[in-house]
C-alpha cells in the first residue's frame, strides 16, 4: 500500500517535468550572446515612486514601464547597447518594397509566465487593445499614421500580418515596447470595458501573466514589488542555460536620489541610476572602499532647455503675457537671449562637466542622428546686443533693456523645485541675462502646477524644463516638432503652423517619416535640426550624462542611453562569486 | 545667625542683580550690534550677494595668512590667489607666486544701505584675481560671508517687524477685550483662538497661489512678515487682556474712574502702560520664533526668492547630500540663528525676572 502510494508520489511529481522537457523541446528559444552567467541571487533596485499600474495598455510613468518591460515582452525589441533593433517573440520578419507591410514569424512553443500558450491570437489581441480608441492607451498614437490606423491581420497561428497606411521608416522600432499580452487573462476584462482598471497593484499575482523574463509575486503598496523569476522564459544563453539567471528582482520606493544614494551605500539595493553630478563625485570617491562600480555612460537623450512661450490664446486673456510675447515672437530676442547664455558654465557648475552644451535637441550621445555640422552657440554679449539693437531695443543709463515702446524688458522663468540641477540652470540664465539688461525672475513652482500652466493655462513668460526623448530614433520627436503634435509645448493646439519654418518642419518630418532609408533620413533630420538651431523655438541648453553605478561583482551590466538605463537587459544580469569561492 | 543669613540673601540678591544686568546688557549690545552690522551688510561685505565667480564653486574659505610660502612673516594680513586643482573639479590649490593684501576700504560692488546711501566702498576686500571668502563660496561661488550678512537683513528683520505687528495687534485687541468685557471679550477671544487654530504652512501656500509669478523681494518679505504677524498676535493679545482684566480693579484705577475718567483714557493713561514690561518680554520670546518661521518657510522654498538671500533659503542648498557631505561651510547659515536665538533668550529671561521683582 505505502509503495504503491509513493509510486504514485513519484509519478505526480515527474510529470510536470515531462511536460516541461517536451514543452523546451518544442520551444523556439533565442540564444543570446553575453556572458554566460550564475544562476540564482536577488537584486534590489530603488525608483522614486511605485508604479500606478501594472497594466501595460494604460501605463505611462516611468516607473510602470520600467517593471512592465520586465514582465512582458514584445515583437521586435531596441538592443539599448546597440540602439538597433533584434529580434524577439518575432523571430524573422521581411518589409514589403514599398515599406508598408510587414510579415512577422512569430517565435513557436512559447509559454506565458502562467504556463499557458503564447500565439498569433494573443499578438492580435493586444494590437487590438492598443488600436481601440476607448481604451486611451498612449501607445496607439504609435501606430495611427496621418490619422489612419495600422492593419493587422492573422495568416497562420505564428504569423501575423501589419499593414500601415504609407511608407513607415520607424516601424521595426515601433514594436519597441508594445508588450503582448495574454488574451486568456484578459479578454473577459477588454469585452467588459473594464480593461483600463485591469492589473492594478491590488491584482493578485497569479492573475497577471505575460512573456517577460520575471513575473510577479508581490506587491507591497507604497515599499516595494517583488519579481521572480519566470521558468517559461524564452531565451537561453550560449551554454543553453535558461535565462533569466536572477531569483528575484525586487523593485523598492526610495522618494529622493539624496535617499538612494545612502540606500545604495548602505547596499540595500545594488544599482543606482539618474544620478546627479554632484552625487555621482560622491560615490566615485569611495567606489574602491565600498565595493561599487560607477558608470559615466556619456550624454544621454534627455535635453534641457529654456522656452518662452509663443502660444496665441493669451491675447486677451493674458494681457501681461500678451504683451511680453512680442519680445519672445522676434526670433532675434530669442537669438539674443541664446548668445547671452553661458552654456559652458552651466555644464561646468551644474553638471561638473558631466554634460554636452546643446545646439539642438539632439544630444551627440545620440550618434546616429546628430548634426555635427549645427555649432553650439558659444557666449557672446556683443553678437547679443548687436541683435536686440537690430530688433528695436535700447538700453537706459543703468544698463536695463527697454523694448521699442520704452518698456523694460522683464520676465520670470518657471522652474521645477524638485529639480535642483534645473533651478540652478535658471539662477545661472537669469545672472547671464542681467549682463544684457534683461531682469529676469526665476520662480520654483511645484513641477505639476508648472506643467498644467504650460500645458493648459498657458500662463507663463518663459520656463526651464527638460524632455527626454524615448528613443534615438527621430520619430518619437515629432509629437514636439511637428505643429499639431500633442507636446509642441512652445505653441500648442495649433491649427495650421503659426510661421513658414514650422510648416518647414512639418514637412520634413512627415517626409523622414516615410523616407526608407537611412541617409535619406539623416539628411532632412539635419535640416530640421538646423532650423532649430536657427529660430530656437526652445533655447537648448545641456544634455547630462548618464551617470549610474552598481555592485562590483554584477555580471553582464551595461548601462545605456536609453531607458531602462541599468536594467534593460535585467535577464542576462548575474552575480559572480565572491572572490576566493570562484 | 539672623544677621548671618540676612547678609548672605543680600549678597546672593546683590550677585544675582548684578549677574541680571550683565546678561541683560550683554544680550542688549550684541543685539544691537548684530543688527547693525547686518543693516550695513553692503558695507561690511566684500561682495554682493549676487556677485558670481564662476571659477570657484564650492570654494573653501579663504586662508589669510601672515607668513607666506618662503617662511617670510608679513604685518598685513594676505591671502593666496587660487586656481582649480588638475584632473579635480571644486577643489582649490594657493598660488604662491600671486599674492594678495588685504585691502580696507577698499573697492568693489556697489550697494546701497537703507535704500538712501549708495557706495562702492567695502570695509575690507581683496583685489582680483584673488577672492576672500571668509566663509566659502556656494556652488555658484557666490560669498558665503556676504550672503550671510544680506540675509540676515531678510531673516532678522522678518522676526522683528512681525513681531511688532503681532505685539501691536495684540495689545489693541487684548485692550479692548480687557477693559470691556461682556461679549465684545467673548468675540475677541474667539477671534484670537481661531487664528491659534490657523495652521500658518498653508495660510502661506494659498497665498503665495493667489500673488501674481513674479512678485518682488519686497512683497515676498511682506507677505511672509504678514502671514507670521497675522497668526501670531493671539497669545500677546490674551497676555495683555489677562493683565488688563486685573489692573482695571486697582485702586487708582478705580479712583481715576471716580474722578469721570473715560475708558479710552483709562487705558491710554494708566493700564496700557502697564502691559507694556508683559509686552516687551512677549517680544523677546517672539522674534526668535518669529525668524525661525522665516529660516523654515525659506528653507523649504516659500519665502524670498534667488538670487536674494536669506538664512533659510542659503541653508536649503544644505539638503542636497553632497553638499551635506563635501562642503561643511554650506551649513554655517544653519548656526548663524544660535547666538541671535541665545541673545533674545537671555533679554527675555531678565526682563521677566524684571518683572518679577518689581511685583
Amino acid at each position: 500500500m505505502r509503495l504503491r502510494r509513493s509510486l504514485l508520489l513519484c509519478a505526480a511529481a515527474l510529470l510536470p517535468l515531462l511536460a516541461g522537457a517536451q514543452g523546451i523541446a518544442q520551444e523556439d528559444l533565442l540564444r543570446t550572446t553575453s556572458e554566460p552567467g550564475i544562476r540564482g541571487g536577488k537584486l534590489v533596485i530603488a525608483q522614486r515612486s511605485e508604479p500606478r499600474t501594472l497594466n501595460p495598455v494604460v501605463a505611462i510613468d516611468q516607473n510602470a514601464l520600467g517593471i512592465n518591460a520586465r514582465l512582458q515582452a514584445d515583437l521586435i525589441h531596441i538592443n539599448r547597447a546597440t540602439q538597433k533593433t533584434e529580434p524577439a517573440l518575432a523571430k524573422s520578419w521581411t518589409i514589403s518594397k514599398d515599406g508598408t507591410v510587414f510579415t512577422l514569424k512569430l517565435r513557436r512553443g512559447l509559454r506565458f509566465s502562467d504556463g499557458q500558450p503564447f500565439d498569433a491570437d494573443d499578438v492580435l489581441f493586444s494590437f487590438q487593445m492598443y488600436l481601440d480608441e476607448k481604451v486611451h492607451s498612449s501607445q496607439r498614437d504609435l501606430l495611427i499614421i496621418s490619422g489612419k490606423p495600422t492593419k493587422v491581420e492573422k495568416l497562420d497561428l505564428y504569423t501575423v500580418r501589419f499593414t500601415f497606411p504609407s511608407p513607415y521608416s520607424a516601424a521595426e522600432r515601433v514594436f519597441d515596447g508594445l508588450a503582448i499580452l495574454p488574451r486568456h487573462l484578459l479578454e473577459k476584462d477588454y469585452q467588459e470595458g473594464k480593461i483600463g482598471q485591469a492589473w492594478t497593484l491590488n491584482t493578485p499575482p497569479a492573475q497577471i501573466a505575460g512573456l517577460g523574463a520575471f513575473r510577479l509575486k508581490q506587491v507591497v503598496p507604497g515599499d516595494r514589488v517583488v519579481l521572480e523569476r519566470n521558468p517559461y522564459y524564452w531565451k537561453v544563453d550560449s551554454k543553453g542555460q535558461r535565462l533569466p539567471y536572477l531569483d528575484e528582482l525586487t523593485f523598492i520606493v526610495v522618494p529622493t536620489q539624496d535617499a538612494q544614494v545612502i540606500r545604495f551605500q548602505a547596499g540595500d539595493s545594488q544599482i543606482i541610476s539618474s544620478l546627479s553630478a554632484d552625487n555621482y563625485a560622491s560615490l566615485e570617491a569611495e567606489q574602491k572602499t565600498r565595493h561599487f562600480k560607477m558608470y559615466d555612460v556619456g550624454p544621454g537623450l534627455e535635453y534641457n532647455f529654456l522656452m518662452f512661450n509663443l502660444n496665441s490664446d493669451t491675447e486677451g486673456r493674458l494681457p501681461e503675457v500678451a504683451r511680453k510675447q512680442k519680445w519672445f515672437r522676434d526670433v532675434r530676442f530669442r537669438q539674443a537671449v541664446s548668445a547671452a547664455i553661458d552654456r559652458a558654465s552651466i555644464v561646468r557648475l551644474v553638471y561638473r562637466n558631466r554634460a554636452a552644451a546643446l545646439a539642438t535637441h539632439v544630444s551627440p550621445g545620440n550618434k546616429a542622428w546628430f548634426n555635427s555640422n549645427v555649432p553650439v552657440p558659444a557666449r557672446s554679449l556683443p553678437h547679443a546686443r548687436e541683435l536686440l539693437k537690430a530688433s528695436g531695443f535700447s538700453w537706459k543709463g543703468d544698463n536695463t533693456l527697454i523694448d521699442s515702446t520704452g518698456q523694460p524688458v522683464e520676465f520670470t522663468i518657471l522652474v521645477g523645485s524638485s529639480n535642483t540641477q534645473r533651478g540652478q540652470i535658471a539662477t545661472l540664465v537669469q545672472d547671464d541675462l542681467k549682463a544684457v539688461g534683461i531682469s529676469a525672475h526665476v520662480v520654483p513652482m511645484e513641477i505639476r502646477s508648472a506643467t498644467d500652466r504650460v500645458l493648459n493655462t498657458h500662463d507663463y513668460d518663459a520656463i526651464v524644463m527638460g524632455l527626454v526623448s524615448g528613443d534615438a530614433d527621430p520619430t518619437p520627436d515629432m509629437n514636439v516638432l511637428i505643429s499639431n503634435g500633442q507636446t509642441h509645448l512652445w505653441h500648442l493646439g495649433e491649427k495650421a503652423p503659426a510661421t513658414p519654418w514650422e510648416a518647414e518642419l512639418d514637412q520634413l518630418m512627415q517626409k523622414q517619416l516615410g523616407a526608407m532609408n537611412y541617409q535619406q533620413r539623416k539628411k532632412i533630420y539635419d535640416r530640421v535640426q538646423e532650423i532649430l538651431a536657427q529660430e530656437l523655438p526652445m533655447i537648448y541648453l545641456a544634455s547630462p550624462n548618464i551617470l549610474v553605478g552598481a555592485q562590483e561583482n554584477l555580471g553582464n551590466f551595461h548601462p545605456a542611453i536609453i531607458e531602462q538605463y541599468t536594467f534593460w537587459n535585467a535577464e542576462e544580469l548575474f552575480w559572480h562569486p565572491p572572490a576566493g569561492k570562484q | 545667625m539672623n544677621r548671618q543669613s540676612s547678609l548672605n540673601h543680600s549678597d546672593s540678591s546683590l550677585h544675582s542683580g548684578f549677574h541680571t544686568k550683565f546678561r541683560l546688557t550683554w544680550a542688549i549690545w550684541f543685539l544691537l550690534i548684530i543688527h547693525a552690522v547686518v543693516v550695513l551688510a553692503g558695507f561690511v561685505a566684500p561682495y554682493s550677494f549676487e556677485t558670481q565667480e564662476r571659477e570657484h564653486p564650492y570654494a573653501p574659505p579663504t586662508r589669510v595668512h601672515f607668513v607666506d610660502c618662503t617662511g617670510t612673516f608679513h604685518f598685513r594680513p594676505f591671502v593666496y590667489v587660487t586656481k582649480s586643482a588638475e584632473n579635480a573639479i571644486y577643489q582649490y590649490q594657493p598660488d604662491c607666486s600671486q599674492r594678495a593684501g588685504i585691502e580696507f576700504f577698499s573697492q568693489g560692488d556697489s550697494y546701497t544701505i537703507l535704500g538712501i546711501f549708495s557706495s562702492t566702498r567695502h570695509l575690507f576686500g581683496v583685489q582680483a584675481p584673488a577672492n576672500l571668502f571668509l566663509m566659502g563660496a556656494d556652488g555658484f561661488g557666490r560669498d558665503q560671508f556676504s550672503r550671510l550678512l544680506y540675509g540676515g537683513q531678510v531673516s532678522l528683520f522678518a522676526g522683528f517687524v512681525a513681531a511688532a505687528f503681532s505685539a501691536i495687534t495684540g495689545l489693541l485687541l487684548g485692550g479692548i477685550a480687557g477693559m470691556y468685557g461682556g461679549r465684545l471679550d467673548d468675540a475677541a477671544m474667539r477671534f484670537a483662538e481661531v487664528f491659534i487654530t490657523i495652521p500658518w504652512f498653508y495660510l502661506l501656500i494659498a497665498v503665495r497661489a493667489f500673488l501674481p509669478l513674479q512678485i518682488s523681494p519686497v512683497v515676498a518679505f511682506l507677505l511672509v512678515v504678514s502671514v507670521i504677524g497675522i497668526v501670531g498676535w493671539s497669545r500677546p493679545a490674551r497676555l495683555v487682556r489677562g493683565v488688563i482684566l486685573s489692573a482695571r480693579e486697582r485702586n487708582f484705577v478705580l479712583a481715576a474712574k471716580g474722578f469721570g475718567a473715560s475708558n479710552a483714557y483709562l487705558l491710554r493713561r494708566h493700564l496700557i502702560p502697564l502691559t507694556f514690561s508683559v509686552l516687551l518680554t512677549q517680544m523677546a520670546v517672539l522674534i526668535p520664533q518669529f525668524i525661525l518661521a522665516e529660516v523654515i518657510l525659506s528653507f523649504l522654498g516659500l519665502g524670498i526668492g534667488e538670487p536674494f538671500p536669506s538664512w533659510g533659503n542659503m541653508l536649503a542648498q544644505a539638503q542636497q547630500y553632497h553638499v551635506l557631505v563635501s562642503y561643511w561651510w554650506m551649513l554655517l547659515p544653519g548656526l548663524a540663528p544660535v547666538p541671535v536665538f541665545l541673545a533674545y533668550h537671555s533679554l527675555a529671561e531678565t526682563l521677566q525676572e524684571r518683572i518679577k521683582s518689581n511685583i
